[in-house]
């Protein structure tokens, strides 16, 4: 008798299924307050810990405590709610819209809102996003234009895009929002680029990169990671950690190791997770990893760890692969609800205010809407030109492309 | 004026750009301190300094990305993938990104690139030393596909390469990086130092990509080759005593397809010769387009020399390599039809 018995290969399975009892019991949730801020120029291997725990400013009674705390002020978090509120109006609309067949496919942030929106307060302009395509708040937390966003979804005739592009893959370089291409991970390590170059030029510029917590086993992940690593590019590599990869639960990517921020420990990057519903915590640790890179001290790998609410796409149903209930029973709450009971904590803001404004963000976003409908909408109104299929694909158009525009009759 | 061997022609050209921009950059594997295994780049970074050409990790896929980033911020990288074959791992950034971030942008973002790479066999390089993937590029539009044959036009096509405001694959024959090797393994190879192509200005100068040059003008039958196939068939030619014209296209995307059409309407016949294995090589697209437009001048089929569609062999480098005998006897096919 051999004393190996047969081999058998381990597959991981999520805790809960369609039917169960959604279970958030191994999530381990820090008091907030709990988690130290340590200087921006701390030896990464003396914070190895950050990678493991949560830094969390918002506790359950509504107030911003411990160290990564008191870095905003009311008018700043009142606009901070207000982007949240309309990232979540503009998707409610666009969903709509998706439903109504003004456009073929949407992608929401239900849930998600705080990550994309605090973040980009703790950037400067002229700073590069190289983002995913959940991460529209950078473009409205920047007053980026809804409307054009909304040409962008309609592929109609203003479209910045000019129709090339599937929806919601917006591009603006004076937004600092690099043109996201759709595929995975493959942006993540042009952010490290981004950044070097910064670097190369002594600007003062900085990078972030965006990706999700599914597509860190991309190989794309860990070249970024070597690169960032290696010539101590300032940028910031964002990893969103909202447990679910279309249908595939975290654990899948995740496998033996933890967390995903501790994938950055072996190459020696400060690694810290941060609670991605509280807006106070996403900022500060943001702003500390800006910090970081500004000072030439090297990259921030950061995991936010949130949920995603809604569906993957307008062409996903979670309810096939996960308990309907189980948004609720997330223990990270709501960004924007959290958000609105501190500011009532803290005495600027009110339950009437709240709703008032809720009604004018609406408002605003059907005025948008009514706008870029105008200028038309996937299957009505006015298109992008038939000529855009050709333009742009090369400078200046090479002939063999000019005779087969001419062939389409264009 | 200078005597050049290709090596020395590409590092020139490399030299010169980057004394012109500050913009652009140069790095790859064993790039920097080394100056590049067929060293391309040597003495760069001791000239411009350790940001401007370095080493970079093992890595394709992150040096082609990490280059498509730094585009975007506005330098011109010109990115070293050791040997062709390695580029694989590059391919996702470079037909999902790099080709397409001006189309799906609308400009908003570019992709100035250059990516050069060792490619072709004759070095007995076995499997993963000696592939032709050129057309893995050409079939992917928004990319820029060069492959030069000589030294002159190995700088003056890199310079335009580097100065193009779209992402250019430049593929170096690495069995012609010091001379025109025509196949003859048996024989010593001729050194550029004594071919008319090795004069090479040593300032700038640029070719414009997309035009093709006839080596030799003839009038029995068209020969379309390029890189290494070049000399190749310009070699079998002289041995079968043919009158054929010697297209080298030396650009591959954008494609010179007036001058093919008016050599194979004036000769009627046509051999397209390559490195690369048969099956959906790029001379299929050669032979498709010399039937779509001079299929009425045609007095025999359109014939084709290439690798076989096996991998690149080791002890039968010499059996697989479409040498000037099978070059010969397409030449003599294509006249007997």
């Amino acid at each position: 008798m051999d004393e190996f018995s047969r081999l058998s290969l381990h597959i991981p399975e999520p805790a809960v299924r369609p039917g169960d009892q959604p279970d958030f019991s191994t999530v381990k949730i820090p008091k907030a307050g709990s988690v130290p801020r340590p200087e921006v120029d701390v030896e990464p291997e003396t914070i190895r810990d950050l990678a493991y725990s949560i830094i969390r400013v918002l506790n359950r009674e509504g107030e911003a405590v411990g160290p990564w705390a008191g870095l905003l002020s009311d008018e700043e978090l009142l606009t901070g709610l207000r982007h949240m509120m309309m990232l979540r109006a503009f998707d409610a609309r666009m969903l709509m819209a998706q439903r109504q067949g003004k456009t073929s496919f949407y992608m929401q942030h239900l849930g998600e809102e705080a990550v994309s929106c605090a973040f980009r307060r703790a950037l400067r302009k002229g700073d590069m996003n190289f983002p995913t395509y959940r991460q529209a708040g950078l473009l409205i937390a920047d007053d980026y234009p809804m409307v054009e966003m909304m040409n962008q979804i309609f592929s109609n005739e203003n479209d910045p895009c000019h129709g090339r592009q599937l929806p919601v893959m917006y591009t603006s370089k004076e937004h600092g929002f690099f043109t996201i291409s759709g595929n995975l991970a493959t942006q993540y390590v042009q952010a490290v680029g981004w950044a070097m170059a910064s670097a190369i030029k002594n600007d003062t510029r900085i990078a972030a990169g965006w990706i999700g917590d599914g597509s860190t086993a991309e190989s794309d992940f860990h070249s970024s990671l070597v690169f960032a690593s290696t010539y101590k590019a300032p940028v910031i590599l964002n990893i969103v950690n909202n447990q679910w990869a279309i249908s595939t639960f975290q654990g899948i990517a995740r496998g033996g190791s933890g967390t995903f921020a501790a994938r950055g420990l072996g190459f020696g990057i400060p690694a810290l997770r941060v609670d991605g519903n509280d807006y106070l915590a996403v900022y500060a640790v943001a702003r500390w990893a800006a910090e970081r890179a500004r000072r030439n001290l090297g990259p921030t790998l950061i995991e936010y760890v949130t949920y995603r609410v809604g569906a993957h796409s307008t062409s996903d149903d979670p309810s096939a692969y996960r308990p309907k209930t189980e948004s609720e029973a997330w223990p990270l709450g709501d960004p924007v609800l959290r958000l609105k009971k501190h500011l009532i904590v803290r005495g600027a803001w009110s339950e009437e205010r709240h709703a008032q404004a809720e009604a004018e963000i609406m408002d605003q976003v059907i005025q948008a809407q009514k706008e870029a409908e105008s200028h038309g909408t996937l299957h009505a109104g006015g298109r992008p030109s038939v000529r855009d299929i050709f333009e742009g694909v090369y400078a200046e158009m090479p002939p063999h492309i000019r005779r087969q525009r001419q062939k389409a009759g264009y | 004026m200078a005597r050049m061997t290709m090596i020395e022609a590409v590092r020139s050209a490399m030299d010169v750009s980057m004394g012109r921009d500050e913009d652009v950059v140069v790095f790859g594997e064993d790039v920097g301190y080394f100056g590049g295994v067929f060293r391309c780049t040597q003495g760069l970074q001791a000239k411009y300094g350790k940001t401007r050409c370095f080493d970079a990790p093992i890595s394709e896929s992150g040096i082609v990305g990490t280059a498509i980033g730094m585009a975007a911020y506005g330098l011109k990288p010109c990115v070293e993938i050791q040997f062709a074959d390695y580029m694989y791992p590059a391919y996702d950034q470079l037909t999902q990104e790099a080709a397409r971030i001006r189309y799906r942008s609308n400009g908003d973002f570019t992709c100035p690139i250059v990516v050069r790479m060792p490619t072709g066999g004759g070095i007995f390089g076995g499997q993963t030393h000696s592939q032709s993937p050129e057309a893995l590029f050409t079939h992917v539009c928004g990319l820029k596909v060069i492959v030069p044959s000589n030294p002159y036009d190995a700088k003056g096509l890199l310079i335009s390469a580097i100065e193009d405001p779209d992402p250019v694959m430049f593929l170096e024959p690495k069995r012609l990086y010091n001379g025109p090797f025509d196949g003859h393994h048996e024989r010593p190879v001729t050194p550029w130092s004594k071919h008319a192509l090795g004069d090479v200005p040593e300032g700038h100068y640029s070719i414009p990509i997309g035009k093709a040059e006839i080596r030799r003008k003839g009038s029995a039958v068209t020969v379309i080759a390029y890189g290494t196939m070049v000399h190749v068939a310009l070699a079998a030619v002289e041995e079968t005593g043919i009158d054929a014209e010697v297209i080298d296209l030396r650009s591959l995307l954008p494609l010179d397809l007036e001058t093919i059409v008016q050599s194979v309407t004036k000769t009627g016949r046509c051999v397209v010769v390559h490195e690369a294995t048969l099956t959906s090589g790029f001379g299929g697209e050669l032979v498709a387009l010399v039937q779509e437009h001079c299929f009425y001048h045609l007095e025999a089929p359109v014939v084709r020399v290439t690798g076989w569609d096996t991998p690149y062999p080791h002890a039968q480098e010499w059996d697989y390599f479409p040498g000037p005998a099978r070059v010969g006897r397409a030449l003599t096919e294509a006249m007997e039809a």
